[in-house]
């Protein structure tokens, strides 16, 4: 199993209908990387994570999960197979408790990975275990962003996906989740994490990713994108 | 005061059944969105093979085992239809599946036909369960007893699974969104199965269990389909406590309605449906819709454009075509082309409200009959001539249009289907019930067309005439800012209110005007044929407008056209043979499969991948 990427997209090309989103997006990230993939508003960032999952379904090209092909499986099956996602709009399901949410997002243990458990996860958001039979809908916007992390954690993912965690959250949940976000990097789990905001990516991630209109613009560290100013001031609001 | 126990009760055993019935209809579309007209089918399913079962299980054990068996023969059943007829066309847009489901209806009335034959069966007797005891004097069969005594534990069985087993948070979880269930790796092809065999399974013991009552024959399935699909909705679509209030609320309802205003019976539901509906839009315990939550828009519109110098070309051969029939072919086959262009008119009615406004109505049959009967009356009462009675054939459908839809308008979806259905049922059973008036079952006969259009050939051109005129007007009102205007109040009602239009109030005037040509494909019918029975007001002709319209693509109105001559002709065609149903239904089933975007909308689409069809053209 050396040597072999986590997660590698190859030239991934996706549309809506006609209209052609994503570019020959390829890069890969390695076990235990959290990485960051930065854009504007509309640059292909959302549909960057649903063409891993599957959920868009790319015309050309291939993403590879754990050496496996997996580009026009079915998305459970690649959620089976240790992806889990976090999508932006958070959908949880909102006529059912916070234990509800949970169980729907329950897998089994894999081998060789640390076991999610609702005590584990009620730790590491306590806001959650207060209001664990609490419908999905009486709870707050930072509350259903943990929430929807906390599901997906259930399934125990190999690698997590999360799309924009901080947006539209209080700047101190952002920081709540920031460290949400180190600990998981601590327990070694690799993510993947869309942003728009510099600042956030740099305290959590160990590498940038640019796109832009689809294609990717930049991938290094964060010392080489501090390097040249020009390519963040191109593609990055500040 | 005992005698209204004892019809309390009464009520409450009638409940079950229809309860048993109702809520495997009702978790069958919380969770896969189909709205399966084909569960009343799987109710008599279960009626005929829980017969069966009884005839060679003996005893009180054999009674209660057949009962069991044939809700899990029914589930079987059920899940079959589902692999092979639902999956294929999960991914259309809403609502279509239920064409494949209407489909499955026709197929298992000929398979129940050549299984069990034409005559009623009449179900035995439960052992031990025979005869009455005496409830404050009055006679109360045992039976009854024992179903009101099952149904709650049913209701609880059910209502654990649903909220206290995983599977049951799946199927919550599913039916609220169904693509991020499978994006936490849970297989919902498989859930949806499941939902099916439990769904189905319920509808065949509802069919078993109440044979002892009712027995079992061929109408079964079409006389239960209004009367769950109104549980359901008064419940609140997906709710099983819901649809277990409204099973009590209208069997009770309906057991006094019948002794006390039998003319009442009918309507009875309907009328509490609409009540209902109009104070709680989603049902009692029913939750809000919220359109395309579901992942279940579809492929975005293109723009609509002028027809192409082909098409037109295309459009006016055929019209020179249909001028010459009455000159070179029978007159049966002129009577055959009226029927057509008329049945035509009436889906291209259907598809202005459903295509371009995005109304999908089980009721359009109302302001077909209606128009008719207001043509049929005006005749029969006031000596009107036909020209004026054609006139206000549509003014008087599109009036009940206007006022129709007034009320529905607060409503989408699925529940704005169904309260268009029950003032279709409504209307249908003010004209049955009112003999003196409206002549009811008999109908009224001797309508015919003038002096100078007696005879099929005139009355065919007449009929060309209005028909194709009126089929061209409604594309000429879907090119103007009106269609526009509806179209963009289907596509995004907020956008469109932001730039000024009344969404709902253009809504409802598309659906009055849409019910005034249905209006006048009505009056074209009645002096055709010469006569007008309740038949036309029947929810089976509002399901066949609403097939064709589907059948033939719900995104164009060529396709109106094109399916409705369809159907209309292989109807012709096949109802000589005596399986003709099978044969139909099948046909119906492939199409849907074949075509999901219905017969022009994929034949365009094929077109265009050969090069045919240029793709701004198409066959608008
Ligand atoms: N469902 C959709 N249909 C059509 N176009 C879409 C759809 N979703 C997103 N887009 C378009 O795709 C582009 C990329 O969007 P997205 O991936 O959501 O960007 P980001 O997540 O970076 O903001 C945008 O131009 C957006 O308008
Ligand atoms: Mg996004």
């Amino acid at each position: 199993m050396t040597n072999i990427n986590m997660l590698k997209l190859n030239a991934v090309n996706s549309f809506y209908g006609k209209a052609h989103i994503l570019n020959d997006i390829s890069f890969s990230i390695e076990a235990g990387e959290v990485v960051s993939l930065l854009g504007r508003n509309g640059a292909g960032k959302t549909t960057t994570m649903k063409s891993i999952m599957q959920l868009v379904k790319p015309k050309d090209g291939t993403v590879h999960f754990l050496g496996k092909d997996i580009t026009a499986s079915p998305t459970h099956r690649v959620a089976k197979m240790g992806l889990g996602y976090v999508p932006e709009e958070r959908r949880i399901f909102t006529d059912l408790t916070i234990l509800e949410n949970l169980e729907v997002g329950k897998q089994p243990a894999r081998d060789g990975l640390i076991e999610w458990t609702i005590d584990i996860l009620f730790d590491l958001f306590p806001n959650l275990k207060e209001r664990r039979n609490n419908r999905g809908k009486e709870l707050s916007g930072g509350e259903q962003q943990m929430l929807t992390i906390a599901r997906t954690l259930m399934g125990n993912p190999k690698l997590l996906l999360l799309d924009e965690p901080s947006e539209g959250i209080a700047p101190v949940i952002v920081e709540q989740m920031a460290e949400t976000i180190l600990k998981l990097k601590k327990e070694g789990l690799p993510v993947l994490i869309s942003e728009q905001n510099l600042h956030f990516a740099r305290i959590v991630a160990d590498r940038a990713i640019i796109i832009e209109s689809g294609s990717r613009k930049f991938d290094g560290s964060f010392e080489e994108l501090e390097a040249q100013p020009e390519i963040r001031d191109a593609y990055l609001s500040v | 005061m005992e005698l209204i126990f004892a019809q309390v009760l009464t009520g409450l055993a009638n409940a079950a059944t229809l309860f048993l019935v109702a809520s495997g209809l009702s978790l069958i579309f919380g969770v896969t969105r189909i709205v399966n007209f084909a569960h009343g089918s799987f109710y008599m399913l279960g009626a005929f093979i829980g017969y069966s079962l009884m005839q060679v299980l003996p005893g009180m054990f054999g009674f209660w085992f057949s009962v069991l068996l044939a809700g899990l023969a029914v589930g079987v059943i059920g899940v079959i239809v589902e692999i092979c007829v639902l999956r294929p066309v999960y991914k259309a847009p809403e609502l279509f599946q239920l064409v494949a489901t209407f489909g499955v209806i026709l197929v298992i009335q000929d398979l129940a036909l050549l299984t069990w034959g034409a005559e009623d069966v009449l179900g035995p007797r439960a052992p031990g369960l025979k005869g009455i005891v005496r409830i404050f004097g009055e006679p109360v069969p045992k039976y009854d007893l024992a179903m009101i005594a099952i149904t709650p534990f049913v209701l609880f069985g059910l209502w654990y699974l649903i909220t206290k087993t995983r599977v049951g948070v799946l199927v919550r979880a599913a039916t609220q969104d169904r693509e991020m269930v499978g994006a936490l790796g849970v297989n919902q092809a498989w859930l949806f199965t499941g939902v099916f065999f439990l769904g189905s399974a319920m509808a065949g013991l509802g069919g078993a269990i109440q044979l002892p009552k009712g027995g079992a024959d061929l109408l079964m399935d079409f006389n239960i389909l209004a009367s769950i699909f109104v549980v359901v909705v008064i419940g609140g679509m997906g709710s099983l406590p819901g649809a277990y209030i409204a099973a009590v609320l209208i069997s009770v309802l309906n057991v006094f309605g019948v002794s006390y205003l039998p003319s009442s019976t009918l309507v009875l539901m309907f009328v509490v449906m609409a009540v209902v509906l109009m104070v709680k839009p989603y049902g009692l315990l029913g939750r809000e819709e919220v359109a395309g939550e579901h992942g279940q828009v579809g492929e975005p519109e293109r723009p609509i454009k002028p027809a192409g110098p082909k098409v037109r070309l295309a459009v006016v051969v055929l019209l020179a075509a249909l001028t010459l029939i009455p000159l070179f072919g029978s007159s049966f086959l002129s009577v055959l082309a009226t029927d057509i262009i008329i049945f035509c008119l009436f889906a291209a009615s259907l598809h202005f409200i459903l295509g371009l406004g995005g109304l999908v109505s089980f009721g359009h049959a109302a302001f077909f009959g209606g128009g008719a009967y207001v043509a049929a009356l005006m005749v029969s009462y006031a000596n009107t001539p036909m020209e004026l009675a054609l006139l206000l054939a549509p003014l008087g459908a599109g009036l009940l249009a206007f006022i129709i839809g007034w009320v529905c308008m607060r409503l989408t979806g699925v529940y704005f289907a169904m309260l268009t259905l029950a003032f279709a049922q409504l209307l249908w059973s003010l004209v049955f019930q009112w003999d003196e008036f409206t002549g009811g079952d008999d109908g009224m006969v001797d309508i015919w067309p003038a002096k100078w259009l007696a005879g099929s050939t005139s009355y065919f051109y007449l009929t060309l005439i209005l028909g194709v005129g009126g089929i061209l007007f409604l594309r000429h009102v879907a090119h103007s800012p009106f269609g526009y205007a509806l179209r963009a109040s289907r596509d995004s009602s907020r956008q469109a209110e932001a730039t000024g239009i009344n969404t709902k109030r253009v809504q409802w005037l598309a659906f009055a005007f849409a019910g005034a040509m249905a209006g006048i494909a009505g009056g074209l019918f009645v002096f055709s044929k010469g006569s007008i029975f309740p038949t036309e007001l029947e929810i089976a002709r509002s399901f066949d407008a609403l097939i064709v319209v589907f059948l033939g693509g719900v995104k164009t109105l060529s396709g109106a056209v094109v399916g409705g001559a369809s159907l209309e002709y292989l109807k012709d065609q096949i109802t000589r043979f005596e399986y003709w149903r099978i044969t139909l239904g099948i046909i119906i089933i492939v199409v849907v499969i074949l075509a999901p975007e219905g017969i022009v909308g994929t034949a365009r689409k094929v077109g265009e991948r050969l090069g045919w069809v240029r793709e701004q053209e198409g066959l608008r």
